[in-house]
């Protein structure tokens, strides 16, 4: 009876190790441990045997069943990970063939700009406001002190509709809605971006064109000042153009703000050493800005002896210039599809 | 304004260089273009001809000795003019010339050259200020001029000139007196001296043989008097140098003095032959078409808002732009009546406008102070008696209303509170340093106490009126870069801006389309293209080009250019999208709308799926976007009543949103372009007035769902909306939805029928249905779809 186990124990492990697949080891469990396997009939083969062999070849045939099937759980294991191992080599790709393109559309330079600065202001407590694009010579000019005739409106060549309506030269028209529209019951902080239009097409002016302009007026006793117009406009334009960017305020003149200021930003390419994009003068003119013109708060409904602020604008389109580096400004409303898909990532923070 | 600062020099003292003044200039407001030298050569001497032969091998070449001082040169030299004895102007080896021109050694067919002799051209004096000699030669020097030294300084073009661009309000500046006031309160000096205005007067008062007569308010201060016996001839070197480096051609002596008192003074003046002139001059507006000709031998027609000087019989002049043939001052002429005067800015420009701009207009635009008026006339006396050997007449004929006038023409008293300066600038500069600011302008300070002072504004300083002007000059002079940034502080608020305008740009990009930004102007010959609504369009009254010049009412004849320009540049996918607005007359009413436009053509990807984009591509993105902007099942797409006649007839559909056209979509019509472009306008302002409510969470069945098939065979012309409302009106409200999944025309369906199949899903939220219940529908269902829709079943 020993004899007999430890031949079908030699002959089963001889199987299970010669096992190739798990279906081979499943083969082998059944012919050895199975309900009508060897070792099985064994145990059945029991109730000849005396009392005094019974226990001593019980417990072996347990021992070599035990041992059987640990040795085939192990070997079991094995296969299933070669199996795995198998199929993973088969399902083997060329990771470096094309990816299937999942692509969001873009947008446009300008409105990445406009949108970046309309979220600086609104974090700052301003309101965005909008105005309409044809608008009256009254609110374009006259309500911002420039009378019809005055000297300064040759430098915004304008497209007139009729004697009245014209397409804005620039956006300081939504300034003077919102101040007629608040007529001192509230302070006023707001920007407005968009389009503007002037009689000019050349290399570096296009007759469409973007601005953005910001206005605060609040009570005197406030002191919104100058040192205030000059800290916000280092916000902006350390947020838009370079963290490190240097400010120079000119006296200037606009007929809107008194005292009127042009900003000068530090060459972003040479860093103000002086190179053909600041024309060898270190700076870059970007901004016009000053502190509102008591005219122009008394002709909106502000009394300029109780209130008092400052304005401030800049071109779009120069803007997204610089920031991305685009060399002509005629791309910008070229549109051409190679040059539109080019934005469509995130801004560096 | 270009500024000669040998010129200014007379007035003010400058220690430093050009390009310091020019930078400190721009520091207080007054930018400038460029700061250099007027003569920018180096290694230039003074030299004379010793001896000129003819070149052996030239028929136009000269063999020059030259005598440079230290040693006597070989030069090879092709001016005409070239010839012994004549002092000349002598570049050496190693000279550099405006232009990158550089002087060196060589040989010249053969013979041997050490240098160039120049002409003034050469040296960087532009032709258009030079005589016909001196244009066509080299530059022959006066007779004393030495060999070995500068010929620059020799003939005073040793001058330095910064070319300022001034701000519009600065019109002081355009005058060698207030840039002197300007350089003096910068570097805190005072004047050297003061104008020289002195001459001796002859004869009877000119008011007895000379009347003014002034018909119009446009003219507020006139002044005339009257010089005899002038001699016509050339400048003094200095008078000619210093309007060649201001920018003005020298022309003769008295020419010349009018310039350059108008340098000096900033008033321009006018000389008129007085032979030709009469005893009356009249200001007045002038006739419609009345004409005159001008000094540059030009007809002009004139109308009722132009200001002319003018005889009896008709005008001489256009005031202050430009004077008239008859009474110009010429060789021949004797006796010149000088004019001073201020004629209305606005008139004077659109007058300039109209002829020609000129430093005389551009000055009387900026606006004169009325001293400078007195002064001028006085200086004039002063030149032409010193240069022209002019005899002038006693007295001066005067027109003068500027005393009933504002007050802006004569000195004025500001009161300013040091505190206002210091508020609005954000400072705490002392009462001491604002004095300090106001006496270095040369303000005088009336009265002045802790608080406040009451400051004297010259009226050369027409841009000072109110203390606000006041406030500038303290920042100008006391200096911007001096004052601190900082950020205002107000009270906190919540800022506000159009969060549906950039939901729907964000949509958009989400969907794949790339946002453009178009011109707004196109030719008015596309402006009634892809709209067949009514309108009166909006066309410029001064348009830069016919493609520009009407304002668009559709966006898509925009949209339609971007296709075509990329189109040409075999970019054929396109899918673009912009937000912009649309403009419009409607009766009396100008207005504008916006308008969200998009076009697609070629292939269309986003994500796995590359498909040619078809009516069904663009419909599903304005679901896309409606859906997403709350308008589920607000909205259907209907065959229009008029389609525009660019639109594919049986492609295009108007986009319904409560029963309101909202937009249009639809495929481009084959005439305009073979290739397919699918365009789809929606008039935002139109959706976005009808109301959403908020989105809200629906409760989601935990029964199953049961799917059915149901196909059917129907009229072609059958849309799938009306089959769909039909269906789902029959199945009440356990039909959860109905889906097309098949559309088939073709073999085996008749010609006029098309095969359309669609899942139904029904379900219920509390409870299972059952298969009774089910068929129960799907029977009404199908009773409806063969009685109503006379539809036949497929199996």
């Amino acid at each position: 009876m020993k004899e007999q186990i430890s031949k079908i124990k030699e002959s089963a492990i001889q199987e299970i190790e010669t096992a190739n697949d798990l279906t081979q080891l499943n083969d082998v469990r059944v012919k050895y441990l199975g309900k009508k396997g060897e070792l099985t009939a064994l145990l059945r083969g029991m109730k000849d045997l005396s009392a005094e062999e019974r226990p001593i070849i019980g417990s072996l045939v347990n021992d070599v069943k035990e041992e059987l099937e640990n040795l085939i759980q192990k070997n079991e294991e094995e296969l299933k990970k070669a199996e795995i191992n198998k199929k993973l080599e088969e399902e083997k790709i060329d990771i470096t063939l094309p990816s299937t393109k999942i692509r969001r559309g873009s947008k446009h330079p300008v409105n990445r700009i406009i949108e970046e600065l309309e979220d600086l202001f609104v974090s700052m407590g301003y309101d965005v406001c909008s105005g309409p694009e044809l608008e009256t010579d009254e609110y374009c000019f006259e309500r911002l002190n420039l009378p019809k005739g005055h000297p300064a409106r040759d430098m915004q060549d304008s497209f007139y509709i009729t004697d009245e309506y014209l397409l804005r030269t620039q956006t300081s028209a939504v300034q003077a809605r919102t101040m007629v529209a608040n007529k001192e019951k509230t302070p006023i902080r707001e920007i407005t971006a968009g389009k503007t239009y002037r009689r000019e097409d050349d290399a570096t002016h296009s007759h469409q064109f973007g601005q953005i302009e910001g206005l605060v007026i609040d009570y005197k006793e406030n002191h919104v000042s100058l040192a205030d117009l000059k800290g916000t406009l280092e916000v902006l334009v350390r947020t838009i153009i370079d963290k490190n960017s240097n400010l120079r305020f000119r006296p200037s003149y606009f007929p809107f703000t008194e005292p009127s200021y042009e900003v000068d930003v530090s060459c972003f390419k040479c860093g103000g050493k002086g190179c053909n994009l600041c024309k060898q003068t270190g700076w870059i003119e970007v901004l016009g800005c000053g502190m509102v013109h008591p005219n122009v708060l008394k002709m909106n409904g502000y009394d300029p002896e109780k209130f008092g602020g400052f304005a401030f604008g800049t071109g779009l389109d120069r803007l997204a210039m610089f920031k991305y580096g685009i060399p002509d400004m005629r791309y910008l409303y070229a549109n051409d599809v190679r040059f539109l898909k080019q934005f469509d990532r995130k801004d560096v923070d | 304004m270009k500024l000669s600062t040998n010129f200014v020099k007379d007035y003010i003292d400058i220690d430093v260089d050009v390009k310091t003044l020019a930078e400190d200039m721009t520091k207080a407001g007054n930018e400038y273009d460029s700061a250099e030298k007027l003569v920018n050569a180096t290694n230039l001497v003074i030299g004379e001809i010793k001896s000129c032969k003819p070149h052996p091998d030239s028929d136009h070449l000269h063999l020059c000795k030259v005598d440079v001082g230290t040693e006597i040169l070989d030069i090879v030299c092709g001016a005409p003019n070239a010839r012994e004895g004549i002092k000349v102007i002598v570049a050496l080896p190693g000279a550099e010339l405006p232009g990158g021109v550089k002087i060196k050694s060589g040989v010249i067919r053969g013979e041997q050259s050490n240098g160039m002799m120049c002409a003034l051209y050469e040296i960087g004096i532009d032709k258009k200020y030079l005589s016909e000699e001196d244009k066509n030669g080299i530059c022959e020097l006066p007779q004393d001029a030495v060999p070995g030294e500068d010929p620059i300084a020799f003939l005073g073009l040793d001058d330095e000139v910064i070319d300022f661009d001034l701000t519009a309000n600065r019109g002081d500046l355009l005058s060698i007196l207030g840039m002197a006031y300007e350089i003096g309160a910068i570097y805190n000096k005072k004047l050297k001296k003061e104008l020289d205005m002195s001459h001796k007067e002859n004869g009877k008062d000119v008011n007895e043989s000379l009347k003014v007569d002034v018909q119009t308010d446009n003219c507020k201060l006139f002044l005339a008097k009257r010089a005899e016996n002038i001699q016509i001839k050339e400048s003094p070197a200095f008078i000619k140098n210093r309007l060649i480096a201001s920018g003005i051609r020298p022309i003769n002596n008295v020419v010349d003095i009018s310039n350059y008192v108008m340098l000096e003074v900033g008033q321009p003046l006018h000389f008129y032959d007085s032979d030709f002139l009469g005893n009356k001059l009249i200001v007045r507006m002038a006739n419609k078409d009345e004409k005159l000709t001008t000094l540059d031998n030009i007809e002009r027609t004139l109308n009722e808002n132009d200001i002319v000087i003018a005889k009896e019989d008709g005008a001489i002049g256009l005031a202050g732009v430009m004077g008239g043939l008859t009474t110009e001052v010429e060789e021949a002429t004797k006796n010149i009546t000088i004019e001073s005067a201020i004629f209305d800015p606005v008139l004077v420009r659109k007058t300039s406008n109209k002829i020609l701009r000129s430093e005389a207009s551009n000055r009387f635009e900026k606006g004169i102070a009325i001293n400078s008026t007195y002064m001028a006339i006085e200086r004039a006396c002063n030149l032409l008696e010193k240069y022209a050997n002019a005899t002038i007449i006693t007295g001066t004929v005067v027109y003068d209303k500027t005393k009933t006038e504002n007050n802006l023409l004569s000195d004025r008293n500001i009161k300013i509170k040091y505190k206002d300066i210091n508020d609005v600038l954000g400072t705490n500069i002392s009462k001491e340093e604002i004095l300090d600011v106001f006496k270095r302008l040369d303000f005088e300070i009336d009265y002045s106490d802790d608080e406040e002072a009451n400051v004297c504004v010259p009226r050369r300083r027409l841009d000072i009126s109110i203390k606000e002007d006041l406030i500038e000059e303290v920042g100008r002079i006391y200096g911007v870069d001096n004052i601190q940034g900082k950020l205002p502080k107000l009270e906190m608020k919540q800022g506000n801006y159009d969060k549906t305008g950039r939901a729907i740009r964000n949509k958009m990009i989400d969907l794949g389309l790339n946002e453009t930004l178009s011109y707004i102007l196109i030719n008015d010959k596309e402006v009634h293209k892809f709209t067949t609504d009514e309108f009166e369009e909006l066309k410029l009254l001064d348009p830069i080009t016919v493609d520009r010049n009407t304002l668009r009412y559709s966006m898509i004849p925009s949209l339609y250019k971007i296709y075509e320009y990329n189109y040409a540049r075999n970019q054929k996918d396109v899918s673009i999208f912009e937000i912009g607005k649309g403009f419009f007359k409607k009766g009396e009413i100008y207005g504008e709308e916006n308008k969200l436009c998009v076009l697609m053509s070629g292939i269309y990807s986003l994500g796995i799926e590359k498909k040619q984009v078809d009516f069904y591509i663009l419909k599903g993105i304005a679901e896309e976007l409606l859906d997403y902007l709350g308008y589920e099942n607000r909205y259907s797409f209907v065959m229009p009543k008029n389609i525009p006649n660019e639109f594919h007839p049986g492609q295009t559909a108007e986009i319904n949103v409560n029963n309101d056209i909202v937009g249009i979509i639809g495929r481009v019509h084959p005439e305009v372009t073979s290739e397919k472009v699918f365009v789809m306008e929606i008039n935002l302002d139109k959706l976005l007035s009808k109301k959403v409510g908020g989105m809200k969470y629906k409760e989601i069945s935990k029964y199953p769902t049961i799917k059915k098939d149901l196909s059917l065979i129907i009229d072609k012309n059958k849309t799938s909306y009306e089959i769909e409302k039909e269906l789902k009106k029959a199945a009440g409200k356990l039909l959860t939805n109905i889906e097309v999944f098949d559309l088939y025309t073709g073999k085996g369906i008749d010609k006029d029928k098309k095969s359309i199949a669609y899942s139904l899903s029904f379900g219920a939220n509390d409870r299972t249905l059952t298969d009774e219940e089910i068929n129960e529908v799907l029977n009404k269902i199908i009773e409806t779809a063969q009685n109503k829709l006379h539809a036949e079943l497929r199996k």
